[in-house]
């Protein structure tokens, strides 16, 4: 046994500690002996052990919304991959510069020429069922599993000619053509190795093991209570020796965002992610005493806010509104007051923190008399009323500081003569109304997935203007010189032609406002400072946990 | 006798077509909605292409004309079935059956405490109407009964769990604490309080407010006044008397409480995390999981209509003068 946490420490909640913002009356209460004779033991006295690593112990996660599922390979949810980054493993990991960490290849070769990828696989994998892990199970995964359930790696994987498995411990992967971006994609996120045994030969939606996933990972799955919470263990034969750390990890199931603001608050949770807390309670919550913030963590994802706009209806199709639209927010302002403080002001299609990303390009400070005087210029005359034009915004129903930056932009827009008329719907309204292009403009937030061709070139390309499809060009941008920059740089294998295409593309996009890009998003990952090591990789809390420890909780 | 069983035949013919009409409005309701669990999840992924929107729309039979659907649908409940969550990859009836003792703990609990302190509450501020007392029920009966249930729910568990530590704020158990026997039950006990408070008292002070009223409309009466007049003492005049007469509504509307068991706690169960029936339907409602969203609402429909006849049944018991027909 392993396990070091007692029942009664389990069950915290009739001996919580006394904290600083308590009111008079309830200080009074708790003055009481009882109350006084179980107070945690002091910050100094925790402080001095910190160093040295503990094994054992329990970790509580917040799980939010609840996946449909935990096979990784079959959904790509983040909740999935929060709980499912834990059981399976890819070949590689990233550092948060998104430099490739061994995985379950413990080694990788490529060559000169950027066509043959190469694999050295661990020898001493097993999956949680015993069976060893070898070449064939990647090989399914990569040839066959994935390209049917993951339409990122569909993508990539056009880009593959041939997989094959010259021994056991060995896999190699050879290109159609130079393709840079491929070594970002091999992450757990991306393409998580399934077991071959289980899953070949089978309709994967129905394999009867999809209740029970079997992975390589640090964590097996025990328990999953619909509603309430997921419960992994400790996997004894882990490939790396003394690893896991942890005994347990709990992801507990909460639906409301003020309560899992309150979770993190009392230490019913350990770890908070992603959206989970309102940016508006992250301030309040990072400055307590238990809890620290951090914005790393989320490099692979690296999401990019803007306002889409339909550029098949005019006004919208004339690229000096766009621009007018730019000039005409204070982007500093949303970052400060809408997201409190979280995010970095966008200069173009790019992520700053991913691969490729230039700051040489046309920039759009927050300048009204310019906008004015851009709409001026396309004839668009305030009239008796002060308004030169009406456009209709979709609000994005994916919480409420989308809603309240919504109300911003139709304020600063109003100020310019743009009258803005918010429409309301939920998520499943917007995504169609979007895929439809039955919409004038909008928010939306995009992954990048560490390079621009796994996530950028997807939204401004012609070729993707598809009706129907989520994350397409949806607003009906095209420019052929665009398409072409972005075809040729995504098979170039050459650093500095690579580049130089990219900053090109930048530029264009950058003067041509397909969306209006308002910032580069940073998500609030809060940690109970009894937790270390949690997010150390480019994926942040989705990685698998073998290092990380806790202290016993107070 | 007779006339209740054929009455008992006559209500459960109707309500069936009163659950067929249900199932047609909730079907034709829902699709009316814009959007599909299909592009509810690419949203989520991240990432969509056409052939993944296609094999989601194929996997959740989302590509079969409309009246086919809605055949299949109606066929497969009148033959017991609730149908199938593609999303969820589980029978309709296994998700909601797994839910169900969660929420009718949380309800049923609720549910006899607010019936038993409104009752109780109403009746002391009629009798004493006026005085410091009444003021005092008549306040708070308004308070709870006017405040929105989550902001109750959520300065409960600041004040209980957060400043005080005294209570439990999430969930039903303490997860992973593998308590059994008499520490189980306290501990479940523990996590029942604050959420049974919160449902509870709405519909306490409805309770509450409904007694007061209608036993001050009753207290005046003729009849009243005789059961006095013989020299009945007052405790005997109260319940036998006046409160048989004024309970009328309250079971009227108890009776309604009764039918929203099972998915009336939808704020409540969000709010302190508890795992039952009314967050199932919030979250398939999100997500368009049709087939559970359905499945909720005909078996929530299904307990109203009982509810009705039994509802109708009591009131033949208390006042005999309204007869079954």
């Amino acid at each position: 046994m392993r396990s070091t946490d007692t029942k009664s420490a389990r069950r915290a909640w009739y001996r919580r500690p006394q904290r600083g913002l308590m009111a008079a009356a309830a200080a009074a209460l708790l003055a009481l002996p009882v109350a006084g004779t179980l107070l945690p033991a002091t910050a100094a006295q925790a402080a001095d052990d910190t160093q040295a690593v503990q094994k054992g112990g329990t970790l509580d996660i917040i799980l939010n919304p609840e996946p449909p599922i935990l096979i990784l390979g079959l959904n790509q949810q983040a909740p999935t991959q929060l709980v499912g980054g834990k059981i399976y493993e890819g070949l590689l990991r990233y550092d948060h510069d998104l430099n490739p960490l061994p995985g379950l290849a413990k080694g990788w070769e490529i060559s000169e020429d950027g066509l043959t990828y190469t694999f050295h696989l661990r020898e001493n994998a097993t999956w949680h069922d015993g069976e060893p892990f070898t070449a064939d199970d990647v090989v399914f995964t990569a040839k066959t599993f994935t390209p049917e359930t993951n339409p990122r790696w569909r993508l990539i994987f056009s880009h593959v000619d041939t997989v094959e498995a010259p021994d056991d411990h060995t896999v190699v992967f050879n290109l159609k053509e130079p393709f840079p971006a491929f070594i970002i994609g091999l992450g757990v996120t991306n393409m998580p190795i399934m077991p071959a045994h289980i899953y070949e030969g089978t309709d994967y939606n129905d394999n009867e093991m999809n209740d029970t996933p079997i992975g390589t990972g640090p964590f097996k799955f025990v328990k999953w209570e619909k509603g309430s919470y997921v419960h992994l263990t400790a996997y004894d034969d882990y490939w790396q020796d003394g690893r896991p750390y942890l005994d347990d990890i709990y992801f507990r199931i909460i639906p409301d965002a003020a309560s899992r603001a309150l979770a993190m608050e009392t230490g019913d949770a350990d770890i908070s992610q992603f959206g989970n807390i309102e940016p508006f309670d992250v301030p309040r919550l990072s400055k307590l005493p238990n809890l620290e913030l951090t914005t790393k963590g989320y490099e692979m994802f690296a999401p990019m806010a803007w306002i889409e706009m339909n550029t098949r209806k005019p006004p919208l199709n004339d690229r000096r509104f766009r621009q007018a639209i730019l000039y005409a927010l204070d982007r500093g302002f949303i970052r400060d007051n809408i997201f409190f403080g979280l995010g970095r002001v966008a200069t173009g299609p790019i992520n700053s923190v991913t691969t490729q990303y230039t700051p040489d390009v046309q920039k759009y400070p927050h300048d009204p008399e310019k906008a004015k005087a851009l709409l001026d210029d396309m004839g668009l005359e305030p009239g008796s009323d002060g308004v030169r034009a009406n456009v209709e915004f979709l609000v994005m129903p994916y919480g409420e500081v989308w809603t309240r930056l919504a109300e911003y932009i139709k304020q600063a827009m109003g100020k310019v003569g743009v009258q803005v008329t918010l429409r309301s719907t939920d998520s499943a309204g917007w995504a169609q109304q979007l895929s439809n292009w039955d919409y004038q403009m909008t928010n939306d937030y995009v992954y990048q997935y560490g390079h621009p061709a796994l996530g950028v070139a997807r939204t401004y390309i012609s070729d993707n203007i598809r009706k129907g499809v989520l994350f397409s060009n949806t607003m009906g941008y095209s420019n052929e010189k665009v398409d072409e920059l972005f075809a040729k740089a995504a098979v170039e294998n050459d650093d500095a032609k690579r580049a130089q295409m990219y900053a090109e593309v930048q530029k264009i996009l950058a003067k041509d406002v397909p969306v209006a890009w308002l910032l580069e998003m940073e998500f609030p990952t809060l940690l109970n400072k009894r937790v270390h090591n949690a997010v150390t990789t480019a994926i942040g809390t989705s990685d698998n946990f073998a290092d990380v420890w806790v202290e016993p909780k107070q | 006798m007779g006339k209740i069983v054929s009455f008992l035949g006559r209500r459960v013919v109707k309500s069936l077509f009163i659950l067929l009409a249900i199932v047609l409005i909730n079907f034709a309701l829902i699709r009316a909605a814009p959007g599909d669990p299909a592009l509810v999840i690419a949203g989520q992924s991240g990432a969509s292409d056409p052939q993944y929107i296609e094999q989601l729309r194929e996997k959740f039979h989302l590509d079969e004309p409309l009246p086919q659907q809605l055949w299949t649908y109606v066929t497969d409940v009148a033959t017991g079935d609730l149908g199938y969550s593609y999303r969820q990859q589980r029978p309709v009836w296994d998700l909601i059956a797994e839910r169900l003792p969660a929420t009718l703990l949380l309800t049923g609990i609720a549910y006899v405490f607010s019936l038993g302190m409104g009752l109780l509450l109403g009746t002391l501020a009629a009798v004493k109407v006026g005085r410091w007392s009444d003021t005092a029920i008549t306040t708070i009966a308004l308070l709870a009964y006017a405040t929105p249930l989550y902001w109750i729910g959520l300065m409960m568990i600041l004040l209980f769990s957060v400043q005080l530590g005294w209570l439990p704020a999430f969930g039903y158990q303490s997860v992973g604490a593998g308590l059994t026997g008499l520490d189980h039950f306290v501990d479940v006990a523990a996590h029942l309080v604050m959420p049974v408070l919160t449902l509870g008292l709405f519909y306490m002070a409805v309770y509450a407010r409904l007694t007061r009223s209608s036993i001050l409309e009753v207290r005046d009466m003729d009849f009243v006044k005789t059961a006095r007049a013989k020299g009945l003492p007052e405790r005997r005049v109260v319940v036998r008397h006046v409160l048989r007469n004024a309970v009328l509504p309250v079971i009227t509307f108890a009776g309604i409480q009764a039918g929203y068991l099972i998915g009336g706690s939808i704020l409540v169960e969000t709010v302190f995390a508890w795992p039952g029936v009314g967050r199932l339907a919030f979250d398939a409602l999100l997500q368009r999981d049709y087939q559970v969203l359905l499945g909720i609402f005909v078996v929530t429909s299904i307990m109203v209509l009982v509810f009705n006849i039994i509802t109708d049944l009591v009131y033949t018991l208390i006042d005999p003068r309204i007869e079954v027909s």
